[in-house]
């Protein structure tokens, strides 16, 4: 298990956004989280990646290998150093920087030299620096997007800019993968590259998948198990053909196409 | 609009805050040995229309930086046309050539300026280099770090103070202080960091002033070790191995000494913004959600921008006090904050040129044109408030320079790292 997560609890004032969620995740899955709009999906995955501060519940995650511990509560750049990093929703790149940059700063939690070094550049910093610049070079390579690495941010197509947050976030070296509506905006054909994009990376890049979608074809073709969220609460979850034809599921979405 | 009328209103709001705050030290004034109270109502007005000032333009200069505030008509047209001017000079200064021998020209001047020049102008263009100093050092914390700094020159003083008090009651040196009394700044700089790493903007800003000036009270109040407010007199000037020097060689030598530090402060802020910190403060200020997301420490981050940008304030303090060999509280007030705050935003915020030129500009304009000294702070708002309107960037707007990469290394690299791949592979 990569993610275990035990009656995440999360209040805003009055209103309970996420309430009593267990959700758990196995080493090389693909599980996509749904539910119609406000049922809490993006607030549970600030929850899980410490943008916000839950109000109750236990999360644990960990590297495949290693024993999983409490995450819960943790600082978002601890959390994302222990390996767990994610997209956003809204797309939140660093516009005007290069997307080169943009994924130098990914890398840059894997980063050790200080401020002694970046002012007398000694060679292990001189060598540190060349090795970032080599390694988010061969991660955009790999996502398709070296050709603009010397590009603003800002002046990528959209689908580009969306699959920049992925590289971005890859460059931290996750064990889990937190993909927050990756397709939204999408025309079909980026929304195929996409699918076949997130499988490869599971494949060879020996991540887990925890998305959040809309897009209901992309859900059931790419995960392997789902969970359906509603007003915060868990209404469902297993496999897509199962959930696919849950009462309470079609129920929620009320004339949402979920076979579509 | 209404958003114009809201930021107005929210800038109200601050000036009445910062009132409010300074009420106590910057109003009453208790005369303890007639026993009454003075009340200096001026300074509320003064305390009130400035605050009004900065915090207006601090939020319309943000606002231009995400691009919701565009001059319009006139404003746009002359704006652009100062730009294209701007640009022009720049891509000359662009080559190499050009820029090499620029510096190369600007150094032989300065290094043969005192043996020019009488030591009164010396000394002139010693107090605008230590100006250059604190508006870079100031630099580092607003234009890099992107945090609202009023209360600089606090730091100024605690050099200042560190090294007149070390040489009074332990005899140690100017050489020796100028170490201890950076350290001493940046210290107290992270101290004052630590807890307001949460508060931005404008209410930064009251933070520091109330720091800065609570940093002078102290000093003026604390009679029995620094003096009072009739200051620490007789401090040594600076030692070249012990030789005597007369009092223009002296001044020659610390213009050297000042000189020296400006080239080093140029060095250590040009590495800075060109390294990894540099590359996480760029990214802190355009996006500090997706930034701490990415595994960057946000409070690490803005913690070295406030210790690493306080040293220099403290370093030289320390040359100050060596310089002038007398020190009290009454040369480091908010206005000397608020001057050093002016050159930055005057002369390009995160601009190391800019900030060169601006702190040059301000320091040695005044001097030179006596008649207009006593205005000196009326065209320093004006200007201010021009500057705004028509070249928010300020006089050399901030260029970053990005990291781009030649087609022939990328090529290579991704070479090198197929090759990689497949011996993995095999
Ligand atoms: N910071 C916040 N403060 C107060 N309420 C919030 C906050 N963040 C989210 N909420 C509320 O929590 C509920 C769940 O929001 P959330 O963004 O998690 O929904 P979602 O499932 O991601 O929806 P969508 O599909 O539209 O993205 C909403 O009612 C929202 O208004
Ligand atoms: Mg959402």
């Amino acid at each position: 298990m990569v993610l275990d997560v035990q009656k995440l609890t999360m209040d805003f004032g009055g209103l309970r956004a996420v309430d009593h969620v267990d959700l758990h995740i196995q080493h090389g899955e693909i599980v996509a989280l749904i539910g119609p709009n406000g049922a809490g999906k993006t607030t549970f995955f600030n929850c899980v990646t410490g943008m916000y501060k839950p109000t109750g519940g236990e999360i644990k995650a960990g590297r495949p290998e290693a024993e999983i511990q409490s995450i819960k509560g943790l600082k978002p750049h601890i959390i994302t150093k222990h390996g767990l990093a994610r997209t956003f929703q809204n797309i939140r790149l660093f516009p005007e920087m290069t997307v080169l940059e943009n994924v130098m700063i990914g890398r840059d939690c894997r980063l050790k030299s200080g401020i002694i070094g970046a002012i007398f550049r000694d060679p292990r910093t001189r060598a540190e620096e060349a090795q970032v610049v080599k390694d988010s070079l061969l991660i955009l390579d790999k996502i398709g997007l070296a050709q603009w690495a010397n590009e603003a941010a800002m002046n990528l197509p959209y689908g580009a800019q969306r699959r920049l947050e992925i590289a971005r976030a890859l460059a931290t070296e996750p064990f889990l993968l937190l993909l927050d509506e990756p397709a939204a905006g999408m025309n079909p054909h980026e929304t195929r590259q996409l699918v076949e994009l997130i499988r490869r990376l599971r494949d060879e890049e020996n991540l887990s998948i925890f998305l959040i979608e809309h897009d209901m074809s992309l859900v059931m073709n790419l995960s392997e198990r789902i969970y359906v969220m509603d007003y915060g609460k868990l209404i469902a979850s297993g496999k897509p053909e199962e959930v696919k034809k849950d009462p309470v599921v079609i129920k929620a979405y009320l004339g949402e196409d979920v076979s579509a | 609009m209404t958003q114009r009328l809201h930021e107005l209103r929210r800038s109200l709001l601050v000036s009445l805050w910062f009132m409010l705050l300074t009420f106590p030290i910057m109003v009453i004034r208790v005369n303890t040995i007639t026993g009454t109270i003075r009340w200096r109502w001026s300074n509320l007005a003064l305390i009130g229309i400035g605050s009004f000032v900065i915090s207006v333009v601090w939020r319309y200069a943000m606002q231009r930086k995400t691009g919701e505030v565009r001059a319009t008509g006139v404003f746009a047209q002359v704006g652009a046309r100062v730009g294209a001017g701007a640009e022009k000079v720049r891509t000359v200064l662009d080559s190499p050539k050009v820029r090499v021998r620029l510096v190369s020209g600007l150094l032989a001047a300065a290094v043969a300026y005192p043996f020019l020049t009488s030591m009164y102008h010396t000394n002139i263009m010693i107090t605008a280099l230590t100006y250059v100093v604190l508006g870079l050092g100031l630099n580092i914390i607003i234009g890099l770090g992107g945090m609202l700094h009023i209360g600089y020159a606090a730091f100024y003083a605690i050099g200042a103070y560190s090294y007149a008090l070390l040489n009074m009651y332990f005899g140690i040196n100017f050489w020796l202080a100028l170490p201890i009394g950076a350290a001493l700044a940046g210290l107290f700089s992270l101290l004052i960091g630590l807890p307001t790493l949460r508060l931005r903007g404008d209410y930064l800003a009251i933070v520091t002033l109330a720091f800065a000036e609570i940093t002078r009270l102290v000093l003026q109040n604390w009679q029995q070790v620094t003096g009072g407010a009739a200051g620490i007199p007789n401090i040594p000037r600076p030692q070249l191995f012990g030789m005597t020097m007369r009092l223009h060689q002296t001044t020659t030598f610390v213009y050297f000494i000042m000189l020296a530090v400006v080239i080093l402060t140029i060095f250590v802020v040009h590495r800075l913004e060109n390294s990894r910190i540099g590359r996480q403060w760029v990214a802190m200020k355009e996006d500090y959600i997706a930034c701490q997301a990415m595994g960057v420490s946000i409070a690490k981050a803005k913690l070295t921008a406030l210790g690493i940008g306080a040293v220099w304030g403290g370093l030289v303090g320390v040359i100050f006090a060596a310089r002038t060999t007398f020190i009290n509280p009454a040369s480091f007030t908010v206005w000397e904050s608020v001057i050093i705050l002016s050159t930055v935003v005057l002369g390009g915020m995160g601009s190391i040129p800019g900030v060169f030129v601006g702190a040059l500009v301000l320091m040695l304009l005044p001097e030179y044109l006596r008649p207009f000294a006593q205005y000196r702070m009326l065209i320093f708002g004006a200007l201010l408030v021009t500057m705004m309107v028509f070249r928010p960037g300020g006089f050399i707007k901030k260029r970053r320079k990005a990291y781009t990469i030649t087609e022939a290394e990328k090529q290579s690299v991704i070479e090198a790292g197929a090759e990689a791949d497949e011996d993995t592979e095999e």
